[in-house]
């Protein structure tokens, strides 16, 4: 079955991002598909390299990166989202004249219309937030 | 239709709303703090008990155990992993997450 997951609330904050994340991995394993996991609101925080969590604690943004790498997964962070909080990968920086980029392997910006495009294409869409 | 819910039943009323609006026939998973409903001598404990009689009601074994409140669960609420929780999306056609 075709699964679309969205995330609403960024890592460390309460538990959305790990249950999305332990959700996709339990559904991989099963043989379903991720087609993607769009990253909005808060959520786009998810998405950034700088995270430095301490080393005995879980690196949420990293695992979700391994987890594209592996899966070939489509994650995709919400551009205006991603702007308020200062999630920026190469272009934006360019455009914007930024002083650096943050966005973590794996991950892609663009638009709603992704996530419009996963509930028209997914089987189901499951929603993780706050 | 499977129905989400991820808070505590003390800290805000999606429980309540769903279980309000939730037709018979439906499921109702506890996940993340919402986990608390499901356990024995929780002021939640009679909501789940009447909710049970129309509708089946899951609880996240991780979540519950993550709480150390595995042991405390309410007789009828069953018990699902990650994978379980997959199953039950996949078998039900809707679902929704209430946020």
């Amino acid at each position: 079955m075709k699964f679309g997951i969205m995330v609403s609330e960024g890592p460390y904050t309460h538990q959305a991002s790990d249950s999305a994340y332990n959700f996709a991995k339990a559904a991989l394993e099963k043989g379903h598909e991720i087609y993607r996991v769009f990253f909005y609101h808060d959520g786009v925080n998810n998405g950034t390299a700088f995270t430095t969590p301490p080393q005995d604690d879980r690196n949420i943004v990293n695992r979700w990166s391994e987890l594209a790498q592996q899966h070939n997964l489509d994650l995709v962070v919400c551009v205006a989202a991603a702007q308020r909080r200062g999630i920026v990968d190469a272009d934006e920086q360019k455009r914007h004249g930024k002083s650096g980029n943050n966005l973590a392997p794996g991950f892609r910006i663009s638009g709603l219309g992704q996530l419009v495009e996963a509930g028209i294409q997914c089987d189901r869409l499951v929603t993780f937030g706050d | 239709m499977l129905h989400i819910i991820n808070k505590s039943p003390f800290e805000n009323s999606t429980l309540d709303s769903c279980l309000r609006i939730a037709k018979s026939g439906g499921a109702v998973l506890l996940i993340e703090d919402a986990v608390f409903a499901a356990t024995k001598g929780s002021a939640a404990e009679s909501k789940i008990k009447q909710a049970m009689a129309g509708m089946k009601v899951y609880a996240l074994q991780p979540d519950l155990a993550a709480r150390g409140v595995a042991d405390r669960v309410i007789d009828g609420v069953t018990l699902v992993d990650y994978a379980g929780f997959v199953d039950l999306v996949a078998e039900n056609p809707k679902l929704q997450s209430w946020l």
